[in-house]
């Protein structure tokens, strides 16, 4: 049977009519393109009027097959497709000519454009005419969602779905919950104690009956899709039964073992080889590091099982692997700290009282190895003067061109701090202040009034070498004053580096499991920068927090809060649309070469030993057609972008290349 | 075009998620660029298979246009890396046919890299109108004879034929 | 005469070894010669073109048609014999896809003629005479056919019935299409007769998943007895090429090399075979990417279209100086 195909060319105001000869366009197609029986122009073809013209003729004329050439396909595809259900029609028989973005709107030329629409035209009708009907999928939602990092955003969203009735897995890679925060000791700017805002949220995420708590556990695999993925976690073994365990800490008290603690306490503190990272940790149970252990190096100790008065220490437990099933997944996993030894010139490592922020955060605590005392490195001399450096791995093309968006804030906290609890001078080195959320600047203008001391510039060199009188026995940190307009050299007793937000250093390996890809910096990638932050380019990954990008913690909760509210939308929704532009594998046609096997990151493609075939499951396969290109024998196809629509398309889109007379009929095998 | 000097036909073969909306973003933005460039969305550079390119040669394009998403930042996570692997490929064998390198680019072009996009078939329509229409067909015509000519030596096999064995 | 049918063989430009194929089929060549009077095959028997000039149109109930179209004369035949045949069948892989001749696309003819009659090392030609298409003598005037730039497949210069591909094909293929064609079995015309899956179907390697970190040529290596030989880097075609010849090549550590041509509904061989391995290149590095590639596969067009170069989209290397307009051809000849 013929296909009837309808062209209907859009003037879009002058937006396209402006450039293009849209009458002749409509007339030319009507005439020259074989099949098409209807072929009209009209003012507006997205309005409701412009849509009743397509479900008319589809009605009147029986059309089979429409072609609108207008704007982007990304805008108005839709509308196009429901103007044709609501006729009658499979939405998936039309096809967009976009001719005002790529067209009209490219250039000033009318004559060429005409003629461009006209291809494009061209290659619409021939494609449409072989576009075959398709019918999307729908599959119910699991209830059940999977939150991946404890830290504050991972926290938020927890609760939130918990709260609202929903069971949530959320899975830490730490013996505790907590994340970041928990090392803080005031967050800006209102300096509200840390723990204080922290700890009951971390003790709700403990007691929540909707909340399954999983530390000390990593994703190990997720395969299925949106609505019913299926995860594999490894809890790692702690050598502690948790139902025995009544956290009373005595183990802890009694292991003979320090250790330095380089994830909690930052490496300026130390923990147990048993331990829990801080007292209020949710849960509370500790775990054996087998690293640092010494009956897991030499065989004897065992203290903590001697002590321990409910026998809750088990040596020989295994790693465990759970597998859950939800219908959503956050990822909320945070961020690494920058390695300031990256940058020797600022001596981090080499010069023993330059500190990392975090250093500094864990010595501003009270609860922490210094008990809130600001000390040099020797851990008992006071300092009198300390410089705060800015944009440490950040804002700099040699490390991270982004800016870390809190680094500011935190100066301006150090600052008050160390002021607060020392007589000490205190230097911010900064490039720009970067106070824009909500009290933030007034934060900045206090502690100009407190007296802070701010050089504007990037600072070249920080070095413990006196080279002029006063600098004996000093840090100096070398820098241009642009506001000045000199170089300064400041003697100072300590220096802290706002070291950078970096990306997890297994963002991308943790991103290749989920599905989802990540920026050029190593971020998480979001659907849309602005209008779709925590949703991802995989229907049912969500995203929250720092994994996304750097943030203060009030954008870490709300996103956290925000994802929460996405995930609770897809299950109230109960079903979700499985589309149905994917690749299938002609199973008579396949050799088995396993060429495709490798080639889907969302192992899609199967190989059934027994038939020596490959198979594509439709549910997992998010339709790029990678494979349908690879395949050597030619076997799989990919529905809505099949080899005979695209050369269909390349065919019209290319009518006017050859002269009529130079056209060379194609070969005739099949 | 209008004043009938050549003017190359390029085709774009633009995945849907970065290249083909940096396009949708030149045209927003208002961003002027040779017309020469004609554009087929698919759903990733991989799905280009290097049948694409050949069939636009063999169909009369002067040139083709690969474009994706940046290596690393694919909507399909790495499919793009294949894209990349298969263009060296392609690229590898076309040269040895003896096609000029500009008639066959790859370009990454991110979905906020409209004027990138715009810069790029500027730069390309610019190189193949310096080099000349393609044609490729042309190729399979005999060069110096035309149709009759062949149809006059199928006429002198016929006659030669004819000719009694002795 | 007899009743029975009127088969007719014809070798164009090709090797021969389609004409020794067709008698690898052993001794059914009686059961063939049972169902047919052979009434031309030049190989083997006397015969005069004239009497098949004369034969009425579709006469001929068969004709195995095998070689690609080199020359004028090869066209002529071409036409002569796809007029009198009811059923005319591209016999073998010259006649389907040009075969190694077709690789002679990649050169010019003034390219192959200096080549074969002057600088070939065994050219004996002090004159450097190239052949005519017309040569005057005492006697009269002399025709040679005239040779063209470009080997044109049988299906590119004549409507074909079927397509039997292999270089040559396997007797079992031969007397399975004989007898489709004798009792009426057929697919539709302009079909291949043939399966519709490719070599590693009958390959008996074992297949893995495959990642590619080096190509290697056949002497460069002493191939595993038991993996498949892609895996082990060595570029074989049997995951492109149509099933038929039972793996016959890998199943001796030698590589298929895609004499069966490409598999159902495939239009390009050769962006088959780049596109899967290029796929399995375990680099995301462009310049390692390119290293690979050029390294390994020194010679692209040899490697992915050894059979097909005259049958793929693209035909044949693109000839310096086309693309100018036809009219404006003489006055810039110089030009590229």
């Amino acid at each position: 049977m013929k296909e009837k195909v309808g062209v209907y060319v859009c003037h879009c105001g002058s937006n396209i009519a402006g450039i293009v000869d849209v009458e002749e366009v409509a007339k030319w197609a009507g005439v020259n393109l074989e099949d098409v029986v209807v072929s009209k122009d009209y003012k507006f073809m997205c309005s409701s009027l412009g849509q009743e013209l397509i479900e008319e003729d589809i009605k009147k004329d029986g059309l089979t097959r429409i072609v609108v050439a207008a704007c982007s396909p990304h805008l108005h595809e839709r509308t196009f497709r429901r103007a044709a259900e609501t006729a009658g029609m499979n939405p998936y028989l039309t096809q967009m000519a976009n001719i005002r973005e790529h067209i009209s709107w490219t250039t000033k030329d009318k004559k060429a454009a005409t003629e461009k629409v006209k291809a494009m035209v061209a290659a619409a009708v021939e494609r449409v005419k072989l576009q075959e009907p398709l019918e999307p999928k729908f599959v119910d939602v699991n209830p059940n969602t999977l939150v991946i990092g404890g830290g504050i955003a991972g926290i938020q969203a927890s609760l939130e779905l918990a709260d609202a009735g929903y069971h949530v897995y959320l899975v830490e890679r730490e013996p505790s919950i907590g994340g970041h925060m928990a090392q803080f000791d005031k967050t800006f700017p209102t300096l509200d104690c840390s723990a204080c805002i922290l700890t009951p949220k971390m003790s709700d995420v403990g007691l929540h009956e909707n909340i399954t708590l999983m530390t000390w556990a990593e994703l190990e695999e997720l395969s299925g899709s949106v609505g019913n993925f299926k995860a594999k976690i490894r809890k790692r073994a702690k050598y502690v039964d948790e139902i025995l365990c009544t956290g009373c800490g005595i183990c802890i008290e009694k292991c003979p073992r320090k250790v330095v603690d380089n994830v909690f306490e930052a490496g300026i503190g130390v923990r147990k080889a048993i331990y829990v990272p801080f007292a209020q940790a949710v849960p509370k149970y500790p775990v054996i590091d087998t690293e640092t252990c010494i009956y897991f190096d030499t065989g004897k100790c065992k203290a903590c099982e001697k002590f321990c008065p409910t026998d809750a220490i088990v040596w020989d437990q295994k790693d465990e692997i759970v597998e859950v099933d939800v219908g959503n997944v956050i990822l909320a996993t945070g961020w690494d700290l920058f390695d300031c030894k990256r940058i020797p010139q600022y001596g981090y490592g080499r010069i023993a009282n330059v500190f990392t922020n975090l250093e500094f955060e864990r010595m501003c605590n009270a609860a922490g190895p210094t008990a809130g005392k600001i000390f040099m490195r020797d851990g008992v001399t006071e300092p009198k003067s300390i410089g705060i450096v800015h944009c440490v791995g950040s804002r700099d093309k040699n490390y991270n061109e982004y800016c870390s968006a809190v680094c500011c804030m935190a100066a301006l906290k150090f600052g008050h701090l160390v002021m607060e609890k020392t007589e000490a001078e205190v230097y911010s080195f900064y490039i720009d202040m970067r106070p824009n959320q909500k009290g933030y600047e007034e934060f900045y203008q206090r502690l100009l009034d407190e007296g802070m001391n701010f050089v504007r510039g990037k600072v070249a060199d920080i070095s413990d070498v006196p080279r002029l009188p006063g600098e004996e026995g000093k840090i100096v940190v070398q820098v241009q004053d642009t506001l000045l307009g000199k170089q300064r050299r400041i003697p100072l007793d300590a220096v802290v580096l706002m070291g950078a937000m970096e990306p997890r250093f297994d963002a991308k390996e943790l991103g290749l499991k989920v599905g989802i890809s990540c920026s050029m910096a190593g971020w998480f990638t979001e659907r849309h920068p602005k209008l779709d932050p925590v949703a991802t380019m995989t229907d049912g990954i969500f995203i929250a927090g720092a994994c996304q990008g750097p943030k203060d913690i009030p954008a870490a909760v709300a996103q956290g809060a925000a994802a929460s509210a996405r995930v609770q939308g897809m299950i109230a929704k109960g079903k979700v649309m499985i589309e149905p532009i994917v690749a299938t594998i002609r199973e008579e046609s396949c050799s088995g070469c396993r060429i495709c096997n490798n080639l889907c990151p969302y192992n899609a493609i199967d190989y059934l030993a027994e038939k020596e075939v490959s198979f594509i499951l439709h549910e997992l396969c998010k339709g790029c057609g990678t494979c349908v290109a690879a395949c050597p024998a030619g076997a799989i196809t990919g529905a809505h972008f099949n080899n005979a629509q695209i050369f269909a398309e390349l065919r019209g889109i290319l009518y006017d290349a050859m002269g009529e007379t130079e056209r060379v009929p194609e070969p005739a095998v099949k | 075009m209008s004043d009938g000097t050549f003017e190359p036909k390029i085709v774009g073969f633009l995945c849907n998620w970065c290249s083909y909306r940096a396009a949708d973003l030149a045209g927003s933005s208002r961003v002027k660029y040779p017309p020469n460039v004609r554009i087929i969305r698919v759903m990733c550079s991989g799905r280009v298979d290097p049948t694409f390119a050949l069939k636009a040669f063999e169909l009369g394009a002067d040139g083709v246009l690969l474009a994706g998403c940046h290596p690393g930042e694919c909507h399909y996570l790495e499919q793009n890396y294949k894209a990349m692997r298969r263009f060296s490929m392609l690229k590898h064998t076309l040269r040895a046919m003896k096609l000029e390198e500009e008639r066959f680019q790859l370009l990454w072009a991110s979905a906020a890299e409209g004027n990138r996009f715009a810069e790029h078939v500027a730069k390309m329509t610019d190189e193949i109108r310096k080099l000349g229409p393609l044609n490729w067909p042309r190729n399979w015509i005999e060069k110096g004879v035309g149709d009759k000519e062949i149809e006059k030596f199928l006429k002198e096999h016929e006659e030669a034929m004819e000719v009694p064995a002795r | 005469m007899s009743d029975k049918g009127k088969l007719a063989l014809y070798w164009a430009a090709s090797c021969g070894g389609c004409e020794i194929a067709v008698l690898a089929i052993n001794e059914k060549i009686l059961d063939v010669a049972n169902a047919f009077d052979i009434v031309f095959w030049p190989c083997v028997m006397d015969g005069k073109v004239r009497d098949i000039e004369k034969m009425p149109d579709k006469g001929l109930d068969l004709c195995l048609f095998n070689g690609g179209i080199r020359n004028s004369e090869q066209e002529y035949m071409a036409r002569l014999l796809r007029k009198k045949a009811k059923v005319l069948v591209a016999f073998g892989s010259c006649a389907h896809e040009g075969c190694i001749p077709g690789l002679a696309n990649m050169n010019s003819r003034d390219e192959i003629f200096q080549f074969v009659y002057k600088d070939c090392p065994s050219a004996d030609n002090p004159k450097g005479v190239l052949p005519e298409v017309e040569t005057k003598v005492s006697e009269g005037t002399l025709h040679l056919p005239f040779f063209y730039d470009t080997l044109k497949t049988l299906g590119q210069t004549v409507d074909v019935d079927y397509y039997l591909p292999g270089c040559p094909p396997e007797p079992e293929r031969i007397w399975d299409a004989i007898t489709a064609i004798l009792t009426g079995k057929l697919p539709p015309p302009g079909s291949v007769i043939g399966a519709e899956t490719t070599v590693c179907d009958e390959c008996p390697r074992k297949r893995e998943e495959k990642k590619i970190k080096e190509f290697k040529r056949t002497w460069q290596v002493i191939p595993d007895t038991e993996k498949c030989l892609l895996e082990q880097g060595i570029v074989c075609c049997g995951i492109a090429t149509r099933a038929g010849c039972g793996a016959l090549c890998p199943q001796v550590g030698s590589p298929c090399i895609g004499c069966y041509g490409p598999n159902a509904g495939v239009e390009d061989f050769g962006a088959r075979m780049m596109t899967a391995i290029a796929s399995v290149i375990d680099s995301n590095d462009p310049e390692e990417i390119d290293r690979i590639i050029q390294e390994g596969i020194p010679d692209p067009v040899g490697t992915f279209y050894r059979f097909s170069l005259a049958h793929s989209s693209l035909r044949r290397s693109n000839r310096a100086g086309n693309g100018k307009p036809a009219a404006k051809e003489e006055a810039e000849v110089s030009g590229r």
